[in-house]
């Protein structure tokens, strides 16, 4: 006989989890080693996120689950589709309503509230891996505030390029102790970490590290005084809600290469698009 | 039963295949062919690019023949392959011309032509099915029309000179072929993707997870990722025009990794290429991977990771000849032994004759230091 616990894991699982990302909060930035299990999709597809989600979620939560800021992407909806089944708590698209967001790779659009949770997905969560491939050395350097070779990256960067190359991932300062990667999210996001009243958690199933930042914490890009932190985004407008200020998704419409530009965030964009018609409704009688 | 060191030993082969051939049937008569054929296709897709011979039923023979070990079963089908005349050389598969059941590209959430998952199981969740947990909603099986043509995602980058040309084979001659010639070094650029095109789906596995852990990582995204049938022809001298014998199945995945250049250099993306026969995701998505990692050095990026050694990779990522050697290590080497034993005996009884003199040496100046 196959059975399966609310949310998957057994309660002594969740609980272990859930001790971690307390020292994880007590410690901001710092990676705290857990017992990851093997979860029912691949590492890598959000293994981590999905333990922490199903370490933190009770049946009144109300879960919301974006991939590259969309709720109908695919991963999102195999994630989301798993939790109904595995706990049968609701799950929105609204990110307004969601008590806990689960995201790979963007954060909303919109501001999160100090009632939230968002739950990232982390590949990698050691930002010194590209600099310091062996992990018990890149420990002893977080230790030890050893920091310097992530500037003399960005300043190598700097003179090759001419500028930060980092166009995601941009590694961040917590608390002014610890460097952390933020995840995969694109540098347009980095701004929102710092001082969220939203908790923070971080889920890294494959390497086995959970992080989180606590609610109002600092969160600085690291940057120089003369080149400081520039988060991008395409230079372009929403083709749907006219949006100028929210991260773009590039859509190739033909052969001939003609390009639109769309919200990444498909709540906000479909927000906005709503409260339009409302006004142009109001407007008209 | 006992070991006895006996010559010959025909009997004993003779016996150990009549053990497996029993094993294998079970109770009843084991699988057939036409089931092997339609359960186990990811096995015999393996099969096949690993034996390197694009033959379904054979490799699903192979399959049983060997109780379902691959590397067993792609050995096999390498071994028939020795034996086949060698005709003529097919012409290059087109892949844009692919009759496409499946196509994703994570670096544009549209493409021309769409996204499409084919029959693929990524976003499954991996739970055993106990009838409790039906999917919410479960589809009738949609066999979508395969399309075709369809053009490559990365075009509309290539149109942009964002991504670098193909890389040139390195000559204008027909490229070296792997089958016909020693593996020599320096490789160029198609012998590097033909041994790793047959290497053993593991090892390349894990050389392509070493590169994203930052042994020799190479930044990628997957530019796109295909699978469906392409047809192969042939000119025969004799007609002096292309026929086609036959479709194969392919997966090809393009791999699109991060810019090199300076500031003088414009920045542009550079490529990773994978390509395997049957649907094979993991193999294709390794390949182009390890691929790209060996263009490190003519990329002039840092070297010094395993995946990024040309030598040590194509030598090691044949299964066939890696099972084999370390495998022989169960044949007997009671020769190199003995000699082994003749002489370990030699130096400990050197060593025991020294200390012997040397404690003789000592008592004597104890003996010495007494008076």
């Amino acid at each position: 006989m196959i059975a399966y616990n609310f949310a998957y894991l057994d309660e002594q699982t969740k609980r272990g989890i859930r001790r971690a990302l307390l020292k994880a909060v007590a410690i901001p930035g710092w990676q705290v080693p857990f017992a990851s299990r093997e979860m029912p999709l691949p590492y890598g597809w959000g293994t981590g996120g999905i333990q922490v989600t199903a370490a933190i979620i009770g049946q009144d939560d109300r879960l919301k689950v974006i991939d590259q800021g969309a709720d109908d992407t695919t991963n999102a909806v195999a994630i989301a589709s798993f939790f109904r089944r595995m706990t049968g708590v609701e799950t929105t698209t609204r990110t307004a309503e969601a008590t806990i967001i689960q995201t790979r790779h963007r954060i909303p659009e919109q501001a999160l509230t100090e009632d939230q949770v968002i739950v990232y997905q982390v590949p990698q969560p050691e930002p010194l891996w590209k600099l310091i491939p062996e992990r018990p050395v890149a420990r002893r350097a977080h230790a030890l505030s050893d920091y310097g070779m992530m500037y003399v990256k960005l300043y190598e960067d700097i003179t090759r390029f001419g500028r930060v190359s980092s166009a995601y991932d941009h590694p961040v300062m917590v608390n002014g102790r610890v460097l952390m990667s933020p995840s995969p999210i694109p540098a347009f996001d980095n701004p929102k970490m710092d001082a969220m009243p939203a908790l923070q958690l971080f889920g890294a199933g494959r390497e086995r590290r959970l992080y989180a930042v606590p609610p109002y914490t600092p969160v600085r890009s690291l940057d120089f005084t003369d080149h400081p932190f520039h988060p991008g985004r395409a230079d372009g407008t929403c083709a749907f809600c006219g949006s100028t200020s929210s991260y773009l998704d590039e859509i190739i419409i033909d052969d001939h290469g003609t390009r639109r530009f769309l919200c990444s965030d498909t709540d906000y964009c479909a927000g906005r698009i709503e409260e339009a018609e409302r006004r142009a409704e109001e407007g008209g009688q | 039963m006992a070991f006895v060191a006996t010559k010959g030993g025909e009997d004993a082969i003779a016996a150990a295949h009549a053990w497996r051939a029993d094993r294998r049937r079970g109770d009843g008569e084991g699988c057939t062919l036409r089931q092997a054929t339609t359960s186990f296709g990811r096995a015999i897709d393996r099969v096949m690019a690993e034996g390197a011979l694009y033959d379904p039923d054979l490799a699903a023979r192979a399959l049983l023949q060997a109780e379902g070990d691959l590397v067993e079963a792609a050995f096999l089908l390498r071994s028939y392959r020795a034996t086949q005349p060698r005709l003529v050389d097919a012409r290059p598969i087109d892949t844009t011309a692919m009759r496409v059941q499946r196509r994703v590209s994570a670096i544009f959430k549209d493409v021309l032509g769409g996204q499409r998952l084919g029959p693929t199981a990524d976003y499954s969740h991996r739970l055993f099915d106990t009838g409790e947990t039906a999917p919410e909603s479960a589809p009738d099986p949609v066999a979508a029309e395969p399309v075709s043509p369809l053009p490559s995602a990365m075009g509309i980058l290539g149109g942009e000179t964002l991504l670098e040309a193909i890389p040139a084979a390195g000559h204008d001659a027909p490229p070296a072929d792997l089958t016909t010639m020693p593996l020599d070094f320096p490789a160029s650029r198609p012998i590097r993707l033909q041994a790793l095109a047959r290497g053993d789906e593991g090892f390349l596995l894990s050389l392509a997870y070493s590169t994203q852990r930052g042994y020799g990582n190479t930044h990628p995204f997957v530019g796109e990722l295909r699978m469906g049938e392409v047809a192969v022809s042939v000119v025969p001298p004799e007609l002096g025009f292309a026929i086609e014998i036959g479709d194969i199945v392919v997966t090809e995945c393009q791999m699109v990794n991060q810019f090199t250049g300076s500031k003088t250099v414009p920045p542009q993306f550079t490529r990773g290429y994978g390509l395997s026969v049957g649907h094979a995701d993991r193999r294709a998505m390794s390949m182009a991977l390890v691929e790209r990692a060996l263009r490190a050095d003519e990329l002039g990026e840092a070297t010094g990771s395993p995946a990024q050694d040309p030598e040590f990779v194509l030598s090691h990522c044949d299964n066939i000849q890696a099972t084999g050697f370390v495998e022989h290590l169960k044949l007997p080497h009671y020769v190199d032994f003995q000699s082994e034993l003749e002489i370990i005996r030699a130096i400990r009884r050197q060593a025991d004759e020294q200390r012997a003199e040397d404690g003789m040496d000592r008592k004597k100046e104890d003996g010495d230091d007494r008076v």
